[in-house]
C-alpha cells in the first residue's frame, strides 16, 4: 500500500528489494502512475487507509481472482521476507478461511493482525472479505484499517492463524529488529508488547530466523536487511535453527491467549 | 570457545594432509610465493580459497581442516565505555577460539588483562606480547578495538589455506608515503610466525622503540607496519573473490548509504562483500541486531554446500 508521495522515497527501495520474489506485486495507490501505480477510488491519507485497502482487495477480487492462493497486504515501510512467507503458508490450505500476521488481542475477540507487520489472506478469506462488503455485513465502521479489517474476518468467519515458528519465536515484526532483540532487564511489559495475543517474548527469542517481515523500515534499513538477510553470511556456520528436523514445542504453539 | 581433540595419529595424518593441502594450493595462487624484497611496491591481495581448491579435499579432510584454524582475539576496550566490553564479549567475541580482553586500566566489573598503560602504541605492545606469551596452541591473532564488530568464521575462511608458520599481516591494506599498514579500525590478523618475530623485534630499541616515535606522531598502526617490516612482514589486503573489502572501517549503515549515494544500480550488490569479516562504527545494539543478521536471519531454503564446518558456541542464545 503506497501513495504518489511515497514512490521515491520508499516505494522505489522495496521495488529493488522484496517486491521482485512476489510471485506479483502491485503497488495500490491513489493515482495510477508508469511506477506502476494502481489507481484506486480513494484519496490519500491516514483516515483512508481503510477504505483504500478494501478497495485494494476489490481490485484484486475483480481484476486477479485466479492468479493467486494467498494475497500479502504490507506497508511501503515494511520489509518481507518472501521464501519465509511462503514456507509459513506452505502447511496451509489456501482453501480454507484464514489468515496470517502478527496477532494482536484488543478490541476483537478472536484478535486480528496488525497492518503494519502484512498480513496474508487465504483465497477464501479475500472471497469472504468482498462477499462481506458486498453484503453489507461488513462496513466501514472505523479508519483503524487492521482492527477493522480483523472485525470483518471475524464476523465471516475467517480463522485468525499462529504464525510462529516450530520454536514459538514470532515471524511477523510491527516494530524493526532492535525493538525486540536487545536484551533488557526484566521489567514490566512495554507499551508495544501489550497488545500481543500470544505471550511476547523479548531478547533473541522473540524472532524467528525465518522472520517474515519488520516494519518502519525506510532507505538504508531495507537495504540493510536485505544485505543481512540474502548476501552476508558466515561462512560454513551450522546454523542452530532448522526448522525441518525440529521437534515441535507443544506449549508454544497452543492459541490459548495470555491473561493480564 | 571451541574444544578440540585429536590424538597424535590424527595429528601426524593431518599434518601431512595439510601439507597436500599447501602444494596443491601453492599451485594455485603464484603471487604469493615471492621474496621480501619484492614487496615493496605492490599491495599483496590474500583471497580466500576458491570451491574448486578445497573440493579437491575429502570431508573428513575438511572437518579437521575447519577445527584447525583457531583464532586469538585481542580486544582492546576503553574502560570509560564498559558497554563495548560486555556487548563484545556476548556477540561477536563468543565466536573467537580464545577471546581477551585488555584495557588501559583496571576499573570495577571489567574482566580485562590491566596493561597499566596510557599511550597507544605501548598498549598494543603489551597486548600483543601478553597474546604471545598465552597462546596456547593457538595460530591466529585476529586484533581489534571493541568498536568493532567481527564474524570470525570468515576470518578463518579467508586464512584457512594459510600457514601461520608464515608470516602474515592482513586486513585492510592502506598506503602512507613507502609505508604500507594494516588499518587498525578495520581489524588486524597476525600468523603466529609474524607475532613471533614482532615479539622478537620488540627487544630492539633502535629499530622497534616502545616509545619516541611518538615525536613523529606516527599512529600505533604505522609503528607496527614499521616493525614488522623489520622483520620481513608486509601488509596484505585481505579480499573476496570479487575484490571487495572484507575488513570495514565503517558500519553496514554507513556503507549501504555510501553505495545509494553512488546511485549504484543494485545498492547491496555494490556495497559489501558477501563474506565481510569486520564492520566498525556500530553501537551495542547494532552489534546485538547483527548477530541476529549474520548468524540467524535468513530466507529459508536458500542453502549453501560450504567445504568448512564451524558450529556454533556452546552456552549462547543470540546465534
Amino acid at each position: 500500500m503506497t501513495g504518489p508521495k511515497n514512490l521515491e522515497s520508499r516505494t522505489k527501495h522495496i521495488r529493488a528489494t522484496w517486491a521482485s520474489r512476489c510471485n506479483k506485486i502491485l503497488y495500490m495507490s491513489s493515482v495510477e502512475t508508469e511506477f506502476p501505480t494502481v489507481g484506486l477510488n480513494v484519496t490519500e491519507g491516514r483516515d483512508q487507509l481503510y477504505w483504500k485497502t478494501i478497495r485494494a482487495f476489490q481490485y484484486i477480487y475483480q481484476h486477479h481472482r485466479n492468479d493467486y492462493d494467498w494475497v500479502l497486504k504490507a506497508d511501503d515501510d515494511t520489509f518481507v521476507v518472501i521464501e519465509n512467507l511462503h514456507y509459513t503458508l506452505s502447511k496451509q490450505d489456501p482453501e480454507k478461511p484464514v489468515y496470517f500476521g502478527r496477532r494482536f488481542r484488543p478490541f476483537v475477540h478472536q484478535g486480528y493482525m496488525s497492518g503494519g507487520a502484512g498480513y496474508v489472506l487465504s483465497k477464501e478469506a479475500v472471497r469472504r472479505f468482498i462477499e462481506g462488503f458486498d453484503m453489507a455485513k461488513c462496513t466501514h465502521f472505523s479508519i483503524i484499517e487492521d482492527m477493522a479489517l480483523g472485525k470483518c474476518m471475524e464476523t465471516m468467519g475467517v480463522e485468525p492463524g499462529d504464525s510462529r515458528d516450530v520454536k514459538g519465536r514470532q515471524t511477523f515484526h510491527p516494530y524493526p529488529p532492535d525493538k525486540y532483540l536487545i536484551k533488557k532487564p526484566p521489567r514490566k511489559r512495554p507499551w508495544f508488547l501489550l497488545y500481543d495475543y500470544y505471550k511476547p517474548r523479548e531478547g533473541p527469542e522473540c524472532c524467528s530466523d525465518h522472520t517474515v517481515s519488520f516494519h518502519y523500515i525506510y532507505n538504508v534499513q531495507m537495504y540493510m536487511l536485505e544485505y543481512l538477510t540474502y548476501n552476508l553470511r558466515p561462512y560454513g556456520y551450522q546454523y542452530r535453527y532448522n526448522p525441518d528436523s525440529a521437534e515441535t514445542e507443544s506449549e508454544s504453539n497452543t492459541t490459548t491467549p495470555v491473561s493480564a | 570457545m571451541l574444544s578440540e581433540g585429536s590424538s597424535f595419529m590424527k595429528g601426524i595424518a593431518l599434518g601431512g594432509t595439510f601439507c597436500l593441502l599447501l602444494s596443491l594450493l601453492g599451485s594455485f595462487t603464484p603471487g604469493m610465493q615471492s621474496s621480501p624484497e619484492d614487496h615493496h611496491h605492490h599491495h599483496h591481495h590474500i583471497k580466500a580459497p576458491t570451491k574448486d581448491e578445497l573440493q579437491s579435499l575429502s570431508d573428513s579432510q575438511m572437518v579437521e581442516l575447519s577445527q584447525r584454524v583457531r583464532v586469538y582475539c585481542v580486544i582492546m576496550v576503553q574502560p570509560s565505555v564498559l558497554v563495548y566490553w560486555s556487548t563484545a564479549k556476548d556477540t561477536w567475541g563468543k565466536h573467537c577460539d580464545n577471546a581477551v580482553f585488555y584495557s588501559s586500566e583496571s576499573a570495577k566489573a571489567l574482566e580485562a588483562v590491566d596493561l597499566n598503560e596510557q599511550d597507544e602504541w605501548a598498549k598494543l605492545r603489551k597486548a600483543l606480547k601478553h597474546a604471545y606469551d598465552n597462546a596456547g596452541d593457538l595460530r591466529w591473532f585476529f586484533v581489534a578495538r571493541s568498536t568493532t564488530f567481527a564474524i570470525i568464521e570468515n576470518l578463518k575462511y579467508l586464512v584457512l589455506a594459510k600457514d601461520p608458520n608464515e608470516p602474515f599481516y592482513i586486513g585492510h591494506a592502506m598506503k602512507s608515503g613507502e609505508l604500507e599498514y594494516v588499518e587498525y579500525q578495520s581489524g588486524i590478523v597476525l600468523s603466529y610466525e609474524a607475532l613471533k618475530r614482532l615479539v622478537n623485534v620488540f627487544k630492539d630499541e633502535d629499530k622497534c622503540p616502545e616509545r619516541g616515535r611518538a615525536l613523529w606522531k606516527l599512529s600505533e598502526e604505522k609503528q607496527l607496519a614499521i616493525c614488522l617490516k623489520y622483520t620481513g612482514v608486509f601488509a596484505e589486503n585481505g579480499e573476496d573473490i570479487q575484490g571487495k573489502r572484507l575488513f570495514n572501517s565503517k558500519s553496514v549503515g554507513s556503507l549501504i548509504q555510501d553505495s545509494m549515494d553512488k546511485k549504484n544500480l543494485d545498492v547491496v550488490e555494490g556495497c559489501c562483500s558477501d563474506l565481510a569479516i569486520t564492520f566498525s562504527g556500530m553501537s551495542p545494539n547494532q552489534m546485538q541486531v547483527m548477530m541476529f543478521g549474520v548468524y540467524r536471519l535468513r530466507p529459508y531454503g536458500h542453502n549453501f554446500h560450504d567445504s568448512l564446518i564451524f558450529l556454533p558456541p556452546e552456552g549462547s542464545d543470540n546465534d
